[in-house]
């Protein structure tokens, strides 16, 4: 098995794109060393995008923030900024593991593990964030919600990275929020995930929303009607009932033994509700109201 | 394919070594560089007992490569104690009998000492979230969160 940590990412794409055999990017591990040690991958060659400036930095850029794919968990929070623009994201970030597995996991490779209960990927896509990617054929920039394709199924080509994300640039009175239910307090997988961004304008009128779940179908779902289910209103109780239903209606999840396909479905809902109000909290300057775990 | 050659600092001493890419860090440590304080729970990183910090960050050594570690700090339960004087906490770890099999318990350590570096004065629910990544198997944790509690009270008075 090779092992490669170029310092720049046109050696990492050169890597990816001359390799012969089964070939893996390694960002945090936390991931990949699970599924090498329980012999699920066999790679050739591991690539290590670690060394390469641009996938371990947090920059302001034109108003937005981009974070590197291999930026850790315990990194984000320590981000005093980024935390209070996107708090949503990071508190999403946050949730994947223990201390120590946040000391490495990333926001990187959270999304190209490819698992629809990923915790950082429905923040992300309710934040509206764009996946700038390295290939062999320059570089290109893809919404996060159209990297993933299905369980383990990446959009992503031979030779391709996701290198960084931008959080967009976003208007005063915005705010974002997630969470999850899963059945202990802590060092689980999401039974299901709901993050939900939006702007309110100076009456308090939502004007912008995106909502998105995870864990209820075969990749993490952006919700056009559950965010069309809320703007317009003030998250009275009539517009979180049809934030509600539209977030059931969308649902398409597995049964298995972390939740039944109605337990989902309900919860789906439940919690597309109570992120939108901690948003809307949010967004509004208050701070009371924290996202993140939900059980 | 050639081993790799790494060269890290490990609990300050520079040390050298080579391994195989499959070769996990807490591989490295315990049957290379015959530091068997790190111990293997999961090899997953869920029970954390390979507990290790990397440039000062609390990581599993099971979920890291050994060829990753090259120029690297990393710190083990090893450095623990100074000479014959015990850390603090491992002074209250024993005093409040918080270990039974003693297997958790130099991870909880090192991700304890990890904790108290960043906040000297957690409070009882922070040091149970700090923690919830090292499984203890015989204490019920009580123990373990009191003698946290004391020895970061122990540490702020110096």
């Amino acid at each position: 098995m090779r092992y490669e940590a170029p310092d720049t990412l046109s050696g990492a794409v050169a890597l990816l794109a001359g390799a012969t055999g089964e070939a893996r990017v390694l960002a945090g591990g936390t991931d990949l060393l699970v599924q090498m040690r329980a012999d699920v991958v066999d790679p050739d060659l591991i690539v290590d995008i670690k060394r390469i400036p641009e996938t371990r930095t947090v920059t302001e850029e034109n108003g937005g923030w981009r974070i590197g794919a291999a930026v850790t968990g315990a990194e984000l929070k320590e981000h005093a900024r980024l935390k209070q623009a996107w708090p949503g994201v990071v508190e999403a970030a946050n949730l994947i593991g223990s201390t120590q597995v946040q000391g490495r996991a990333t926001l990187g490779g959270n999304l190209c593990n490819g698992s629809p209960a990923a915790d950082s990927v429905p923040a992300l896509i309710a934040a509206g964030a764009v996946a700038t990617l390295a290939g062999p054929k320059g570089t290109r920039d893809l919404p996060v919600e159209d990297v993933m394709l299905g369980p383990r199924q990446l959009a992503l080509t031979k030779g391709e990275i996701v290198v960084s994300f931008l959080l967009p640039p976003r208007p005063p009175r915005s705010s974002d929020a997630y969470l999850r239910f899963i059945p202990r307090t802590e060092m689980d997988i999401a039974v299901v995930g709901a993050g939900v961004s939006l702007t309110i304008d100076g009456g308090g009128t939502i004007t912008a929303a995106r909502v998105s779940l995870g864990a209820v179908a075969a990749r993490v779902l952006l919700v056009a009607e559950a965010a069309q289910a809320i703007v317009g209103s003030r998250l009275d109780e009539a517009a979180q009932k049809r934030l509600d239903a539209a977030a059931r209606a969308a649902c398409r999840p597995i049964d298995d033994k972390r939740g039944t396909v109605e337990f989902r479905v309900d919860v789906a809902g439940v919690l597309a509700r109570r992120a939108a109000v901690i948003a809307l909290d949010r967004a509004r300057g208050g701070a009371a109201n924290g996202g993140g775990r939900s059980h | 394919m050639a081993k790799h050659h790494v060269e890290a600092i490990v609990n300050g001493d520079a040390v050298e070594f080579l391994c195989e890419t499959e070769e996990t860090l807490l591989d490295v440590l315990r049957d290379t560089l015959h530091l068997t304080g790190s111990k293997e729970g999961c090899a997953s990183g869920d029970c954390g007992a390979c507990s290790v910090t990397l440039d000062g960050r609390l990581v599993c050594s099971c979920l890291v490569l050994g060829c990753e570690v090259g120029g690297r700090h990393i710190e083990t339960i090893e450095g623990l104690a100074r000479g014959e004087a015990l850390h603090p906490l491992q002074q209250h770890f024993l005093e409040h009998a918080a270990l039974q099999c003693g297997i958790c318990t130099p991870g909880f350590l090192v991700a304890a000492k990890s904790l108290l570096e960043r906040h000297p004065d957690p409070t009882e629910t922070e040091i149970r979230y700090w923690l919830a990544g090292n499984l203890c198997r015989c204490t019920g944790y009580d123990k373990i969160i009191s003698a946290v509690q004391d020895a970061a009270a122990a540490m702020r008075k110096g």
